[in-house]
């Protein structure tokens, strides 16, 4: 089977996307001319001409609300957002508007846009340029928030978003686009937006992940192996809405569960899984849940300063071996 | 203008090029990451705009900021500490390239989200004008950054409170691979300033003088409680957006066609031809910039990486 990049995955899954559907078209800061910051959009000008891969001014106000509002009027926008830092600027649109027409007028409007931004830290880009607000976006009923761990669940998880009928945020970890993965060629790949699919199979310990923490956490798994410690990895892939089917069949099976996320931990996805599992399956909790995330600073700009913020295997590692 | 002046911004001016050319050296062998823009081709407006300021008046701007801190005086050994993430930069290793600040100089730094430093220009104008100060605020941002909300707030409350803000927009015809018509419904930046009653003023950013007698009567006019100002400096970058730009919106004809205006060599003409100096002055110039910058490196890569207790400094001011 082929392997190919998260970015190749995330590229196909768009082109095919613009093949099949002529109102899917795509905007955002420098994806035309330039061929998209991170490539992704690298040639779509030209296949698709101005009309349908159109560069915006720097305004992410007006390309979250303006691709909201294409979409209320029956076109199936995917706006590009050249970072997730950047969407902050665009939370009213996303939030307060695409979230929330829906809803508001009684079911009468919908709002299929997709929302694409690279997040994550570990590039040196400063305290800025840096964030993995996942969980404030997964906050919100109203809007879906997906983020994937491999190719495969990249392109499948976006046709899925393109195909919605309702708002999606689309978060790709930024140091995942090189990332290999099997994607077989030639045959329609779809994944459906919130189903949580385990990765690895093991019965001493559930580890939680997605995104870049599915690859942190199937390396933290794979050195443990070596010890002789099997751990579950179950990768949520969709943060809202949350599949905790498989995450609480595993639980009742480890007894024991370590949750791994690159945003900070007070507030965050571990919290809301260890919530669950406190709540759902209390009866099998033969530990504490360990949450495994960004220490609680800003990210810095020097090397091994943001490194020591992040998470890596050996935290993982450690926090497994607290409780097995 | 005086000789000494004029060699004074020539120095500065070579000094950031040659800073930078530097940097990207050092960006190839990895020891600089994360984003590097690089000013190469607009420093004459650093230059003239901030030698037309008073010592009181404050600087700020986007993160292409190299230019701006040489310009106010940060010392090129911290500055340099900074690009290579040691504690001894000017942001203790934590900002790197594009958050370089100077707050002794009234230099409130550069900033990466595109126009979110235009609305704390107006806020610190705003506490000058409050404590009846007289100073004023120089606010630099790219053509692209016109085109975001946070410029048309920033740039109307400036008016309706009459602040002494000299907005500089730097015109060097590009956010990014997006050329400034391809972005913005006037292409003429100042007519965006008459929307918040300034009239403004576009200035040939390649031409230093220019430049400075500009702001000079800008921020004269600012101070003295005329409001806010706003200049469109023409100027150009000849390299990169940040390192690793494919460059496939623009002709290498045109980057030739602007270095012929090139600041540098534009003032050096003017030193040469009007002032009866010789090229050895200007020469000797080079070598000691060269030197300078050469000690900058070795400073900083001689400085300590920031300690990991450093991770957790400076979160909040009380702890
Ligand atoms: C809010 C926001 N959106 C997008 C970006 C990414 N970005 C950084 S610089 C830049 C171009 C800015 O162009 P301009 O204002 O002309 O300044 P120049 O880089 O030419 O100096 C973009 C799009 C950002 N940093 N912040
Ligand atoms: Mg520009």
């Amino acid at each position: 089977m082929a392997k190919i990049t998260m970015r190749q995955a995330i590229t196909d899954a768009l082109r095919e996307e613009m093949i099949r559907d002529d109102n899917v078209f795509i905007m955002g800061e420098e994806v035309g001319v330039w061929g998209g910051t991170y490539a992704v959009t690298r040639g779509f000008i030209d296949e698709f001409g101005e009309k349908r891969v159109r560069d915006t001014p720097i305004a992410e106000m007006v390309i979250g609300g303006a691709a909201a509002g294409a979409a209320m009027n029956g076109l199936r926008p995917v706006a590009e957002f050249m970072t997730i830092n950047f969407a902050f600027l665009a939370l009213d649109a996303i939030i307060n508007h695409a979230a929330k027409v829906h809803y508001m007028f009684g079911g009468h409007i919908k709002c299929p846009v997709v929302f694409r931004a690279p997040g994550g830290g570990g590039r040196q880009l400063g305290a800025t340029h840096s964030h993995t607000p996942d969980a404030i976006f997964a906050h919100f009923p109203g809007l879906k928030v997906v983020s994937p761990g491999t190719p495969y669940d990249a392109k499948g998880l976006l046709k899925s978003a393109i195909r919605s009928d309702d708002p999606v945020l689309f978060i790709e970890h930024a140091t995942l686009y090189q990332l290999r993965g099997e994607v077989p060629e030639g045959e329609e790949i779809i994944v459906p937006i919130g189903v949580s699919d385990v990765k690895r199979e093991g019965s001493d310990v559930t580890i939680v992940a997605y995104a870049q923490g599915l690859s942190v956490a199937m390396d933290a798994a794979n050195q443990l192996s070596n010890e002789g410690i099997e751990a579950e990895v179950v990768d949520l892939r969709s943060l809202r809405p949350l599949d905790m089917g498989p995450v609480l069949e595993s639980f009742r099976k480890t007894y024991k569960a370590v949750v791994v996320e690159e945003g900070y931990r007070s507030y965050g996805i571990g919290s809301e899984i260890a919530a669950r599992i406190q709540e759902e399956g209390f009866d099998y909790l033969d530990a504490p849940i360990k949450r495994v995330a960004q220490l609680e600073v800003p990210l810095p700009y020097s090397k091994d300063l943001e490194q020591a913020a992040l998470i890596n295997a050996p935290r993982v590692i450690e926090a497994v071996k607290e409780i097995v | 203008m005086d000789k000494s002046i004029l060699m004074d911004w020539y120095r500065q001016m070579v000094l950031i090029r040659r800073f930078e050319q530097r940097c990207a050296e050092l960006y190839q062998q990895g020891k600089i990451g994360g984003f590097l823009h690089l000013y190469i081709g607009q420093e004459a407006v650093a230059v003239g705009t901030i030698a037309a300021k008073a010592d009181g008046d404050h600087v700020i701007t986007a993160y292409r900021d190299h230019g701006h801190a040489l310009a106010v005086g940060s010392d090129t050994n911290f500055v340099m500490a900074e690009m290579l993430g040691k504690a001894t930069g000017v942001s203790k290793g934590k900002g790197g390239s594009m958050h370089l600040v100077d707050v002794e100089r009234h230099f409130w730094g550069g900033y990466a989200i595109v126009g979110g430093h235009l609305p704390l220009a107006t806020g610190i104008a705003l506490a000058e004008q409050y404590k009846e100060t007289g100073n004023a605020v120089l606010c630099y941002f790219g053509d692209g950054s016109t085109n975001i909300g946070y410029f048309h707030e920033a740039l109307n409350l400036a008016s309706v409170w009459n602040l002494p803000v000299v907005w500089i927009a730097e015109n060097n015809q590009y956010g990014m691979g997006t050329a400034v018509d391809r972005a913005s419904a006037v292409s003429e930046l100042i007519k965006k300033a008459s929307a918040y009653g300034m009239e403004g003023q576009r200035v040939n950013g390649m031409d230093v003088l220019e430049v400075y007698e500009s702001s000079k009567a800008a921020l004269d006019r600012a101070r003295s409680g005329q409001g806010p100002q706003f200049i469109e400096m023409m100027t150009y970058r000849y390299e990169g957006h940040s390192m690793g730009d494919p460059l496939r919106y623009r002709t290498k004809d045109e980057v030739e066609k602007w270095r012929e205006d090139d600041p540098i060599g534009v003032l050096e003409r003017h030193i040469l031809q009007d002032l009866d100096v010789d090229k050895d002055s200007l020469e000797t110039i080079d070598q000691e910039v060269e030197q300078q910058i050469e000690e900058a490196v070795i400073f900083a890569e001689e400085s300590p990486l920031p300690a990991a207790e450093e991770l957790f400094t400076d979160i909040y001011v009380e702890a």
